[in-house]
């Protein structure tokens, strides 16, 4: 079914009930190809092996909902302001096709170019910034510089008093940047790859490889064996458990990243704001509530939760920048269990594991790449090998030595 | 909040410790490329019951070794290095 304002009016008329946006089909015994993990990433690498690369049987085994892991749980920020070339090119590939995707898709995901404000507080950190900015020039993104008189023309919220702990020096936009409706991503390529034949499998966990020699052919999962002629895993913070399976390891931690919501408010707050100082990140959502987050638990977990300190260091950071937020009540908190790699950037392509290829690493900034990754992931299964863009983010690069150190290069929130 | 056991300190908050990861052996200075990236980048990522290397960082400035649950935090308990 094509979802248009007529289609709505029809249906409004008669009342007759929408079709369900995906099929829920049986897990058949064997695919040509199959993806572990129906988050965006997942799910996009299925749409894009069917409608891209013309591979024909495809699955996607999602152990609990799709979008239920770090697609629900992340804070709905897009952008490609990046240092490195190849992460420039990569995550500016993504969101290209996130400003197609409701068109392409024929699915709104809310995608909401309000732009993404970088703040600079000291003196030092706006040169730094004037250095980052120029490298993203350079690197083909469209970010403008901005005096600390025109981020307060842009967002007169900000903590400007004279004895602020971290004063406003200026700062950096990229007005392309801004926010997405998270659900809708992973429901949109679900249901537009259901809609091209590929079944999407929910419920169902991965427990092991099936080897032929080896060679991955095929996965063992609670609802039984299936044989596939390629394997994609992209679990996020389970990657390492997965690799475990397939007896290997990767240079990825996984940490739990929180989030929270305040209550709802009246429109107040027009674009993200990111602070490097602070690590600070919100923006608003469509329902009004501030949508904030900062940097990473402080130990590694595998608890969706998140913990008190950090959560407290969170709410401190919001409130010194935002004093006019102080008296608001918090809505709810969460954490996703995220994947990070020592350089920040993440590994795509071929596993010492023939047969499973990996999307993965993409730590705490990978709801922005959800459509390149499943675009690489499509190309990597298909071809077995790389595409341009993923070429530099091969697992060898910890061997050679040739990091895309985006930790240190970006200075910038990921 | 984390009440962790420091084994020269006693009980103290997890702000006061930081995490010092797994612990690894470092190969000999002949080892090659694929030896030396992975001591240095690879990680077994436990789910699970864990053996970590910590820090007293706030506090005596130790390391200890502590086993814990990376899904429940459940701390099983913490020991000198070497002991």
């Amino acid at each position: 079914m094509r979802y248009s304002a007529m289609q709505l009016i029809r249906q409004g008329i008669s009342g007759a009930p929408w079709e369900p946006a995906w099929r829920t089909p049986e897990l058949a015994a064997s695919y040509d190809a199959v993806v572990i993990g129906g988050g965006g990433h997942g799910l996009a690498a299925a749409y894009y092996l069917r409608a891209v690369q013309g591979v024909k049987r495809v699955a996607v085994l999602e152990r609990g909902w799709i979008g239920g892991g770090n697609t629900g749980r992340n804070t709905t920020i897009v952008r490609s302001n990046y240092f490195f070339p190849e992460s420039a090119a990569m995550y500016d590939f993504a969101l290209r096709l996130y400003e197609g995707l409701s068109e392409a898709l024929n699915y709104n995901i809310m995608l909401s170019q309000r732009g993404v404000l970088n703040l600079a507080h000291s003196e030092h950190d706006f040169d730094l910034m004037r250095r980052s900015v120029n490298a993203m020039l350079l690197n083909g993104i469209d970010v403008e510089l901005l005096s600390a008189a025109q981020v307060q023309r842009e967002v007169d919220l900000l903590n400007f008093a004279p004895d602020a702990r971290f004063p406003i020096h200026g700062g950096f936009v990229q007005r392309r940047g801004g926010v997405a409706r998270h659900d809708a991503v992973a429901w949109a390529y679900a249901r537009a790859a259901s809609a091209l034949g590929v079944d999407v499998i929910q419920g169902c966990e991965v427990t092991g490889f099936v080897r032929e020699g080896d060679r991955v052919v095929g996965v063992e999962t609670s609802l039984g064996r299936v044989s596939a002629g390629v394997v994609g895993m992209s679990v996020a913070g389970h990657s390492g458990v997965l690799a475990g399976m397939a007896g290997f390891r990767l240079p990825i931690t996984s940490y739990a990243l929180q989030a929270m919501v305040s209550e709802p408010l009246k429109p107040i707050l027009n674009t993200v704001v990111m602070s490097t100082a602070t690590g600070m990140y919100v923006s608003q959502s469509d329902k009004g509530e501030l949508v904030f987050g900062q940097g990473l638990d402080l130990y590694p977990s595998y608890g969706q939760r998140g913990n008190l300190p950090v959560a407290q260091t969170i709410v401190a950071s919001m409130l010194e920048m935002f004093p006019a937020f102080r008296r608001l009540k918090m809505l709810r908190q969460w954490a996703g269990v995220v994947d990070v790699c020592w350089d920040y950037s993440p590994i795509i392509g071929p596993s010492p594991a023939p047969g499973l290829f990996m999307n993965c690493g993409w730590g705490t900034g990978g709801f922005k790449a959800s459509p390149v990754g499943g675009w690489l992931l499509a190309h990597s299964m298909a071809t077995g090998g790389h595409h341009e863009l993923s070429r530099p983010f091969d697992l060898g690069r910890f061997t050679s030595g040739r990091l895309v150190d985006e930790a240190a290069g970006a200075g910038i929130a990921h | 909040m984390l009440l962790i056991s420091c084994p020269f300190c006693g009980e103290r908050g997890e702000a006061e410790f930081a995490w010092g990861g797994e612990p690894v052996a470092r190969p000999s200075f002949s080892a090659t490329d694929a030896e030396w990236g992975d001591y240095l980048y690879n990680r077994t990522n436990v789910k699970g019951r864990n053996r970590e290397l910590w820090r007293h960082a706030g506090g005596c400035g130790q390391w200890f070794v502590m086993e814990r649950d990376t899904v429940t935090h459940e701390i099983f308990g913490t020991v000198r290095v070497g002991a």
